[in-house]
């Protein structure tokens, strides 16, 4: 038995739209940083990702939406976390959100938002310094 | 201690998510945990399901899962994909297709990786499925892609063991004659609209009827199945001869007992001990750098191995301690 | 037939090949080329220089021709931008309907010559939006279409007889294109008349945009019934519009988005065909929708490709014999994936480029994208700059007074052979595994996109692809300076009011009878247009409809490639 935390983490696309080119990259860039990382698929409600979150005990929520939802679904899924004590799990966010929006979600707890642009590098790094196993 | 014992026994989902989590970074004072928990084990039905990959094992699991809750079971979900040995990580993705499970407080759905560890898998899902029972769960399904030693090892010690195949995949079904044939108590064959169905069919009835002694004498004679789990036909077939072979089993083998059979037993047992044994020694030597140093002094010629293996590990049995 | 060269020719063209060659060796032995492989966005390698060599095989007649004859690769009319420019269609949508009929009187009055619709996700996906689902997406990319009342009122005070309209709509396209109609009726316009495309195609869904509601085969049998139906009823709309905009917006390379398109494109023919419909009754209905991606070259060369190819697989593989089934239209919207946040600017100059690539490949219609659409749904302002591109291309740049003016390009006609080549490879790999439907089963066309979308990003991070302003050029804590249009969040409860009012003044029993009778439309094998029309008509909101569609054919739920 090798006593070594590993980095668990969830790709989630929340809401209606199916644009998951960024989440099906986001998630083998993960892969291939050495996460382990689980992956519910598209046209979930934040109720869903945030009972899979538990169930799977992850470290961190990584969702993506392009479809202009986002500020409903990731601040929900915020605050479902933390209904349910679990706002140890570090919630960020990638897609189409204009500044403003990003101000708003930042304060309301989510930790990051990724904008289009952001390499996989830079995503990974920022995992990588934030983002500890529990 | 106590109170961990009860938040599991009494289904708490966050307890239950983290102990798995410590079981499967091999934390070790989860042992302690599992100890303690163990009396609580033994209820649960475990049903083993594994297949190449592609052959719909997750969709299959996803229908198992919804026609035993309609029967009111309570279902905890294990599903093992394999780790990258490129990276160490992986891509669980066995749960988008369960996703739909994942409000009914009666599913608990856990992605597992196979993380490459000598006999770890084998260990860390056990312990993962002794949790899962604890926890109160009535049946619950592991998933493997049954490729590596280990994975078949984690199938074959539920109560009933599922191999799954699609048509038009002959190489398999060698490959199961190679390997697995002796494990699987049900063969099912998925996605049964398509070509060649008939075929893979007579392949493995041949493949069966070679042990027909066996069943002359009154063993278990597994059946074959065919589902189309997309659909959502033949599960109910499906589920009909798991129960058959659950009542087999309540015959033969003492029913839900049958996991803990003197011969399994032993066998885990030397797994366990194998697995421990193994940790133990290895971190040891690894701490003190022994390992290393006999290492170089084989690849510098100027010891055997089998002197250095000796040498080694005799000094650090001998050091390990009594109890924790 | 006559070759294009004289044969005498080539041995002339070889030798001086050969001589070139040594010339460039000694220059590069000073200083290396540029980079170490040139390549298109797709990764395909492009060679140092074409010569009539590489078209040695080329028929003139046979391959390129003239435009509006066989096999069209020049264009499918014979006078092309000659006659008539292309359409300028404008892609709009946003928050209610009312509010999406004001741009659309804006655009008309810009000069616009047909309207295209954006509808929001619980629109797109079958949901009304009272329901659960469609909590916080009301109006957010698109307009909210619930009952017919919605669509009477998106249209309100327009000329639908005169222009036409295409919707962007899929899994409910059926029930969106009932409204239509019946909206048309209510105000005494015969559905003959009616011109207009609805996007219809549902294998690309599963393909790459996974906008799903029902499994791949039902799905493929209520686009059948679209089909049957127009063909019958509604002569004048395009049925499908078969797509590889999304496929590429999915990450595709341009030679998977031309082969899965096509591949599409058969599999709704042979539904269509064991429908017991002629083949020439119903394939001049078919449109196409592309994407004009970065590389100039190789976007030409795929519309080229496309043409050839569609009328290849028309007339060979489907003995069509009218020459409207052999002629490939098609729309072009530039590449939404290529636009950046950063320097936000600089995408008014990637959609120029790519409006010009479509135009070059002789594209029907064309949208092209508004610099602000990678932050948010556009401002007024910035669609009307991405129109004004259009017109600066067709009306200034000159580039529309001869026909096809990259034909005979040594590069483009080689790239346009290449292109259809291994498109057919890609094709015949799909006939064997049992067809598109069989493919998409096997995750095949998926799991293509998942790996080429993952190389190109690999690509840009590794900078061996430039973006400008992203892993180039950028600027550190850049301030972007674009005024972003929000969406009212109170839109939600106003449209929900709105759809409860039409719900409560309904006959019930009316309605259920209605319902009762799509149901058994759909379990049985009775075409469900008739039904779908007489059903909104009684007040059927669009999810009631797909309700019905979702409980007999069960839900499709993603298989979760990456």
């Amino acid at each position: 038995m090798k006593h070594e935390r590993r980095v668990r983490v969830m790709v989630a696309k929340p809401g209606l739209d199916g644009h998951d080119r960024g989440a099906r990259i986001i998630a083998r860039a993960y892969r291939d940083a050495g996460f382990e990382v689980v992956y519910t698929g598209l046209h979930q409600t934040p109720e869903e990702i945030v009972e899979a979150a538990i169930q799977e005990d992850v470290d961190m929520v990584g969702l993506s939406s392009l479809a202009g939802a986002h500020k409903y679904l990731f601040q929900t899924v915020v605050e479902l976390l933390r209904e349910r004590g679990a706002e140890d799990i570090v919630v960020c966010g990638g897609g189409i959100i204009p500044d403003e929006d990003i101000k708003k979600l930042k304060s309301a707890g989510v930790r990051e938002i990724f904008t289009p642009g952001a390499t996989l590098d830079e995503i990974v790094k920022w995992v990588k310094e934030n983002v500890k196993p529990r | 201690m106590k109170d961990l014992v009860e938040k599991v026994t009494s289904g708490d989902v966050r307890t239950v998510a983290r102990l798995i989590r410590d079981v499967d970074d091999g934390m070790p004072e989860v042992r302690e945990a599992l100890k303690e928990l163990y009396p609580y084990t033994g209820n649960a039905y475990v049903i083993g399901i594994t297949g190449a990959p592609g052959v719909g094992k997750s969709t299959l699991v996803d229908q198992m899962v919804a026609h035993l809750r309609k029967r009111g079971k309570t279902v905890g979900v294990l599903a093992v994909d394999p780790t990258s040995p490129f990276s160490g990580g992986a891509i669980l993705g066995d749960r988008v297709r369960m996703q739909r499970h994942s409000m009914d407080s009666g599913v608990f759905i856990r992605s597992l990786a196979t993380r490459g560890h000598f006999g770890g898998l084998t260990q860390s899902t056990r312990s993962a499925i002794d949790i899962l029972d604890a926890m109160g769960k009535d049946v619950i399904l592991v998933e493997t892609v049954g490729v590596g030693q280990d994975e078949v090892d984690v199938v074959r010690s539920a109560h009933t063991t599922v191999i799954v195949v699609v048509p038009g995949m002959g190489d398999d079904i060698q490959a199961i004659k190679a390997g697995i044939l002796e494990v699987g108590d049900i063969f099912l064959i998925n996605k049964s609209d398509r070509e060649g169905t008939d075929k893979t069919l007579n392949e493995l009835r041949l493949m069966i009827e070679m042990d027909q002694k066996k069943f002359d004498k009154g063993l278990w004679k597994p059946p074959i199945i065919k589902v189309e789990a997309v659909f959502d036909k033949g599960v109910d077939d499906f589920l009909a001869a798991v129960d058959e072979h659950a009542r087999y089993l309540e015959q033969t083998a003492g029913g839900l007992k049958s996991r803990r059979s003197p011969e399994r037993v032993r066998q885990e047992m030397v797994e366990m001990i194998k697995a421990r044994l193994f940790e133990e020694v290895l971190d040891k030597l690894t701490e003190t750098g022994e390992f290393d140093r006999a290492v170089d002094a084989i690849v510098k010629g100027s010891l055997d191995p089998y002197s250095a293996c000796e040498g080694l590990v005799f000094p650090a049995l001998a050091g390990l301690p009594d109890e924790e | 037939m006559a070759l294009t060269f004289n044969p005498k020719i080539f041995q002339d063209i070889d030798e001086k090949y050969a001589a070139w060659k040594k010339k460039l060796g000694k220059v590069f032995a000073k200083k290396p080329e540029r980079l170490k492989r040139f390549s298109t966005v797709s990764d395909k390698k492009i060679a140092d220089i074409y010569t009539p060599a590489d078209l040695k095989d080329q028929d003139f007649a046979a391959d390129i021709g003239f435009p509006g004859d066989y096999p069209f690769t020049r264009g499918v009319q014979p006078s092309m931008y000659r006659g008539r420019l292309w359409t300028m269609r404008m892609f709009a949508g946003l928050g209610t309907a009312e509010d999406t009929n004001r741009r659309f009187h804006l655009l008309v009055r810009e000069g616009q010559t047909g309207l295209s619709t954006a509808f929001d996700m619980p629109t797109l996906m079958g949901y009304d939006t009272d329901s659960p689902k469609a909590r916080g997406e009301c109006g957010k990319c698109g307009v909210a279409i619930d009952t017919l009342k919605d669509m009477e009122d998106l249209f309100s005070g327009l000329p639908i007889d005169r222009i036409t309209t295409s919707m962007t709509i899929n899994p409910p396209a059926a029930v969106i294109w009932a409204m239509y109609i019946a909206m048309a009726e209510h105000r005494g316009i015969d559905r003959k008349v009616l011109g207009g495309t609805i996007q219809n195609d549902m294998l690309k869904e599963f393909v790459a945009q996974k906008t799903f509601m029902c499994p791949p085969e039902p799905s493929v049998r209520i686009v059948t019934d679209t089909v049957e139906f127009g063909t019958k009823e509604v002569p004048r709309w395009n049925t499908i519009s078969i797509s590889g905009y999304h496929i590429r917006e999915a990450g595709s390379t341009a030679v998977q988005e031309l082969a899965f398109t096509l591949a599409d494109g058969i599999a709704y023919t042979e539904k269509a065909l064991e429908r017991g419909l002629h083949v020439d009754a119903f394939a001049p209905r078919f449109s196409f929708f592309f994407n004009s991606h970065l590389d100039f070259f190789e976007e030409v060369a795929k519309f080229r490709a496309a043409r050839r190819m569609w009328a290849r697989i028309m007339k060979e593989r489907f003995g069509a014999k009218d020459p409207r089934s052999l002629w490939m239209r098609f729309h072009t919207q530039t590449a939404g994936c290529s636009l950046t946040a950063q320097q936000p600017y600089n995408n008014v100059v990637r959609t120029a480029l790519q409006g010009l690539a479509a135009v070059m490949g002789g594209t029907q219609s064309l949208h092209t994208n508004s610099l602000d659409e990678v932050l948010a749904i556009p401002t007024e302002e910035a669609a009307t700059i991405a129109l004004r591109t259009q017109q600066i291309i067709a009306e200034e740049s000159g580039v529309a007074n001869t026909i096809d003016p990259l034909g005979g390009s040594y590069f483009v006609e080689t790239l346009t052979n290449q292109m259809e080549e291994e498109a057919f490879e890609l094709i015949h790999k799909i006939d064997h595994m049992g067809g598109m439907l069989a493919a998409i089963e096997q995750n095949f066309p998926q799991q293509e996109i998942a790996d080429a979308a993952y190389h190109y990003q690999k690509q840009i991070d590794d900078h061996e692809k430039t973006v400008v302003g992203v892993n180039k050029y950028a600027i550190d804590a850049e301030d972007i300076p674009v005024e972003v249009l929000e969406i009212d969040e109170a839109l939600e409860t106003i449209q929900i009011e709105k759809t409860h009012r039409v719900k409560e003044n309904r006959d019930g029993a009316a309605l259920k009878q209605c319902l009762e009778k799509v149901g058994e439309a759909c379990t049985g094998t009775e075409n469900v247009m008739e039904h779908l029309i007489t059903a909104v008509k009684a007040g059927a909101t669009l999810q009631e409809l797909c309700d019905v569609f979702r409980d007999v054919f069960g839900s499709y739920r993603d298989p979760g490639i990456y």
